[in-house]
């Protein structure tokens, strides 16, 4: 299978239409890398949990162009009470300028292709900066995406500009013509003194299943706030490994809000490099999982300089067959004194067959700093519970009021009005009706 | 309104009640006393319908209904109520939010209406001022933080709103200061009406000051070993439990 799918590629890489060549060397880089490492396999301390090799079993079909979806399709997917505001979409991983609508001012926001970014007055930015997560992905999958980046977009908030509305970006990926694989790539700028909200939301058309492949590298320069979110709410056939890689170059401040609701395979590696002293991060997430769906974040706080400080929360219920898998991993360098560093995962186990496998890392070089990370696995209080029964409340909505009172600081840092009614509300429906 | 035949119950194959006979009429008062590991907490659990707890024999019926066969909501919505010794801290659960799903659900069982936003606030605001709560508590999460008498305070409160016929209070008294025994015995007090029963579960004489029983039952070993008015509960605080202890042991011998 390795090998098949080694070839594959290959083969695709040289069928990749080359208009963009400022990539070229970035891309066979790419290759080269992919080629080196491969598929991860179980074996893999990183992908122990998480079988993304069993996913290249499957007959690829890679449309290196956009697919033809229509207006009205891709209407289908959109989050409610957005039709003002700016969205970007990807069909099977490659920006679609048509099917896109930038409301946003041009003194405020800039979207380009990645490619013409890259070839133009932007060009240092990209190269600068495009490819940093690499080190820390040192896997074929990564590499992969470096090897067919086409079709990224890049984004650019300006300085001294508060961004009020975000900008949704919509990847839609279509099976309708066999299992669907595609590789996204954006790159997200933040200048100095700029607000920016980007939202991430995934949609799939066909019934033949789907691996999307992403990876999106955001900086932030001094003084920005950047809040980032990713709101997975996909069929049990759609698969997904992404990759957020977010720097902070100056002090300033980002938050990154990850909600899984349903998808088949999932891996979200979210990293916050914190690379400037006095900078600030939040990472929250939520998975609320049934049926087989399989979900596993891995996320890395790098404490590069100083007197950061960083918080994360990450919370999931398990039900039915549903796997859940987090890695936290704290780096503090030996430059990085003063460091606050705090991280907490709590599960909540549903269904009998239900598991997840949890792991705080730290790896600390300093000596002056405090870091702390806790996890917890268990079922609903029963005393709880019973507690809520004994005032009338039926056993389902006594579990629905605590299971929402679990998530629901999560949700609250999702700070878009629209988006966090939309979440809420499917929240809601799983918990009081059909889990 | 509550019989109970010969009760038997245990925990994880302990026996615990060994055979507890008690009828509750509309409009009484009854007072369950005895020393420590005679029972009292575990009727009050087997009659909430608190699961580990097994009944192994004879029977309870509510409203000439087999009540252990009833599942705890069924109960709460039947009228039955109990104040826990140890009300439970749910973090992210306001009061409100929660006592609004209570009281609905146990209206939509009478086949009543649910109360709209405007009836339920008034009749809140009615009830907080019966035990002197505050809205900002009830707008936290469910006892999360609350002191000792804010969580009793709370238990009366919940029961004033959910309107039970019969309330079983389980060790309210314990944990509270003079000034609050007062105020949440002023609230069950003033929810007496003739037609609800209370079951007050106790270790002491003093809260039968302020909620005057008709009845005081004493238990030890599983079983009611004494019955009497409130003057018994008197004799109790003077003598202590070794009097009932030896008679029953006399009893027992002869």
């Amino acid at each position: 299978m390795q090998k098949e799918a080694k070839e594959f590629f290959n083969t695709r890489f040289h069928e990749q239409p080359v208009n963009g060549s400022a990539l070229a060397g970035f891309r066979q880089q790419g290759l080269d890398m992919f080629n080196k490492l491969g598929i991860p396999a179980v074996k893999h301390e990183e992908w122990k949990y998480t079988r993304v090799n069993a996913l290249f079993n499957n007959d690829l079909t890679y449309n290196l162009d956009a697919s033809g979806i229509s207006k009205a399709e891709l209407d289908s997917f959109r989050l409610p009470q957005t039709a003002n505001a700016t969205s970007l979409v990807l069909v099977n991983g490659v920006y679609s300028p048509e099917l896109s609508d930038i409301k946003h001012s041009v003194k405020d926001l800039l979207v380009l292709p990645l490619e013409t970014a890259a070839a133009g007055e932007y060009g240092a930015i990209v190269k600068k900066h495009l490819g940093h997560s690499a080190a820390y992905h040192p896997d074929g999958i990564h590499a992969l995406n470096t090897a067919f980046t086409h079709g990224g977009i890049f984004i650019l908030g300006k300085s001294n500009r508060v961004i009020t509305e975000p900008v949704y970006i919509y990847h839609i990926t279509d099976s309708r013509s066999g299992f669907a694989f595609a590789q996204p790539r954006i790159l997200a700028y933040a200048e100095q003194q700029c607000e920016l909200q980007l939202v991430e939301y995934y949609g799939t058309i066909g019934n033949e299943g789907s691996f999307t492949n992403e990876v999106i590298e955001i900086v932030a320069e001094a003084a920005s706030v950047l809040d980032y979110y990713k709101i997975q709410h996909e069929g049990p056939h759609a698969n997904h490994v992404g990759t957020t890689h977010v720097r902070q170059l100056g002090k300033c401040l980002t938050n990154a809000v990850t909600i899984s609701l349903s998808g088949g395979l999932i891996r979200n590696n979210l990293n916050m490099i914190m690379e400037s002293e006095r900078g600030e991060s939040h990472m929250y997430g939520l998975y609320l999982l049934n049926g087989k769906t399989h979900v596993d974040n891995h996320t890395i706080v790098d404490n590069v300089q100083p007197n950061c400080f960083s918080n994360e929360l990450y919370k999931g219920i398990m039900d039915e067959k549903s796997t859940g898998v987090f890695n936290g991993k704290i780096f503090v360098r030996q430059d990085a004194q003063k460091t606050n560093a705090y991280q907490s995962n709590k599960n909540i186990l549903l269904g009998d067959a239900s598991s997840v496998n949890t792991k705080p890392q730290l790896e600390i070089f300093a000596d002056d700093v405090k870091c702390s990370h806790g996890c917890t696995i268990g079922r609903l209080d029963e005393e709880a519970l019973f507690y809520l029964r004994t005032r009338g409340i039926s056993e389902k909505n006594a579990q629905s009021l605590m299971l929402h009172a679990f998530a629901v600081d999560i949700l609250e840092n999702i700070k878009p009005q629209a988006l966090k009614v939309f979440v809420d509300h499917i929240i809601s429906e799983r918990l009081d009706f059909n889990f | 309104m509550l019989k109970i035949k010969n009760l038997h119950a245990g925990i994880e194959g302990k026996k615990i009640l060994n055979g507890i006979n008690l009828e509750i009429k509309a409009g009484e008062v009854h007072a369950i006393m005895g020393p420590n590991g005679s029972g009292k907490s575990t009727l009050a659990s087997v009659l909430a319908g608190r699961e580990n707890f097994e009944v192994t024999g004879g029977s309870v019926e509510l409203f000439d209904k087999d009540l252990l066969a009833t599942s705890p909501e069924d109960r709460a919505r039947a009228g039955m109520f109990l104040a826990f010794q140890y009300p439970v801290e749910i973090p992210g659960v306001s009061t409100t939010n929660f006592i609004k799903t209570a009281v609905n659900e146990c209206r939509k069982y009478r086949g009543q209406e649910p109360l709209d936003a405007v009836a339920f606030l008034k009749m809140m605001k009615e009830k907080m001022k019966l035990v002197h709560i505050d809205q900002s508590l009830l707008s936290r999460s469910l006892n999360e933080g609350f002191s000792g008498g804010e969580k009793k305070r709370n238990e009366i409160f919940q029961m004033a709103m959910l309107e039970p016929k019969l309330a079983i209070l389980d060790e309210t008294d314990s944990g509270l200061d003079i000034d609050a025994l007062r105020i949440v015995a002023n609230g069950v007090n003033s929810y007496r009406n003739g037609e609800n029963a209370f079951l007050v579960v106790t270790h002491y004489q003093r809260l039968l000051d302020y909620i005057v029983p008709d009845f005081v039952h004493v238990l030890y070993n599983g079983r009611i070993v004494k019955s009497g008015t409130k003057d018994l509960a008197l004799e109790l605080e003077e003598k202590g439990y070794d009097f009932i202890k030896n008679e029953v042991e006399l009893t027992l011998n002869v």
